[in-house]
């Protein structure tokens, strides 16, 4: 009987599904930045697996129907983009610096740290892309030939450190001007951080907003020139 | 339109997106090629914002399900996060500060320089 329930892709829908509902549930009631719910989902999924003795092909049959949103999700990032022109014409110089420094930084000492330290091939594709948007680092981890699941997974510790730290950091470093806060906010840990940056301030939100369209775009262009 | 029909046009987009993919002569994600897409058709006024309302609204909402079953697939690249378990973590953590950074003093120097050319002009 355990074999007709595994071999149906029901079985990795219903997983991910409930274990969505029940992580986002859970970071709602206690309110814990840290308890992502992408994170805390897959974790509980993985232990079930384990836990029950379920091979990861019988998830995935489930789990690929939910992959195969991917694409939809990432066009409509689009909307975000197009709801925002007017923001962002206002502040289009300041935005394409923004995001273009915050692109090339993050791409290019990722790509230094990893020749330096060692990571190969697949994992320095996968950490490329950490400060864009999850659906955006899928797709340029993908087309580099970078591990998914290790991008996924640096884009949420990226997301999570943006969001935590950006308090300290405009204390830190001195950036005082809203403009700046909210495209730096956006640049390093873009949808998680903008969370945050809606709670610092209404224009800090509004632009860390838009660096997440913005960044990912240029991050794929520069995606194309980099040696890898 | 209904949700079906908005379902059809996003998925003719991400279809449409796939075969553009195909025909470059480099690597391009498709699914950043459907957001650009969207993204001119929304621009030339093909398409409006409410008329995608209820199918986008829930994309939205539930983006960060869709990236679970990716994380899931660890399980199958363990070795390879373990060997790499702490480059990834200090790379990533280190670096995400140095963009804040950056950005943000980049962006204020172009925000000074643009008033103090808006203020000679004056």
């Amino acid at each position: 009987m355990m074999e007709a329930l595994t071999s149906t892709p029901l079985l990795g829908l219903i997983l991910t599904a409930a274990a969505f509902a029940l992580a986002r549930w859970f970071q709602k009631k206690t309110g814990w930045v840290l308890a992502n719910p992408t994170v805390v989902s897959a974790a509980m999924i993985i232990a079930l697996l384990l836990l029950l003795d379920i091979p990861y092909d019988d998830y995935a049959r489930g789990g690929d129907f939910v992959n195969l949103m991917l694409s939809p999700v990432t066009a409509i990032l689009a909307l975000g983009i197009y709801n925002q022109r007017d923001i962002l014409k206002k502040n289009f110089i300041p935005v394409l610096v923004g995001c273009t420094v915050g692109c090339a930084v993050s791409m290019g000492s990722v790509l230094l740290l990893c020749r330096l330290f060692g990571p190969d091939q697949a994992v320095t594709a996968a950490m490329l892309p950490k400060s864009c948007t999850t659906a955006i680092a899928v797709g340029i981890a993908e087309a580099k030939g970078g591990v998914v699941a290790i991008a996924v997974a640096c884009v949420i510790i990226a997301g999570t450190v943006g969001a935590v730290g950006a308090p300290a950091f405009i204390k830190w470093f001195h950036v005082t001007d809203p403009v700046a806060q909210g495209l730096a906010i956006g640049a390093c840990s873009h949808a998680l951080g903008t969370t945050k940056a809606r709670e610092i301030g209404e224009l800090q939100g509004a632009m860390s907003s838009i660096s997440i369209g913005i960044c990912g775009l240029l991050a794929v262009i520069f995606s194309l020139f980099l040696p890898l | 339109m209904s949700v079906l029909a908005q379902l059809a046009v996003i998925f003719a987009i991400c279809l449409a997106a796939e075969g553009l993919a195909a025909l470059l002569p480099f690597a391009f994600p498709a699914t950043v090629l459907a957001m650009v897409i969207l993204l001119v058709l929304l621009a030339v006024r093909a398409l409006k914002p409410r008329q995608l309302r209820e199918s986008s609204g829930f994309l939205l909402d539930h983006m960060a399900m869709f990236f679970v079953p990716g994380c899931v697939s660890l399980i199958k690249y363990w070795d390879v996060m373990a060997a790499n378990l702490l480059p990834i973590l200090l790379i990533t953590i280190l670096t995400t500060p140095l963009v804040f950074c950056v950005t943000g003093h980049a962006v204020q120097l172009t925000i000074r320089l643009l008033q103090k050319r808006g203020g000679d002009a004056q």
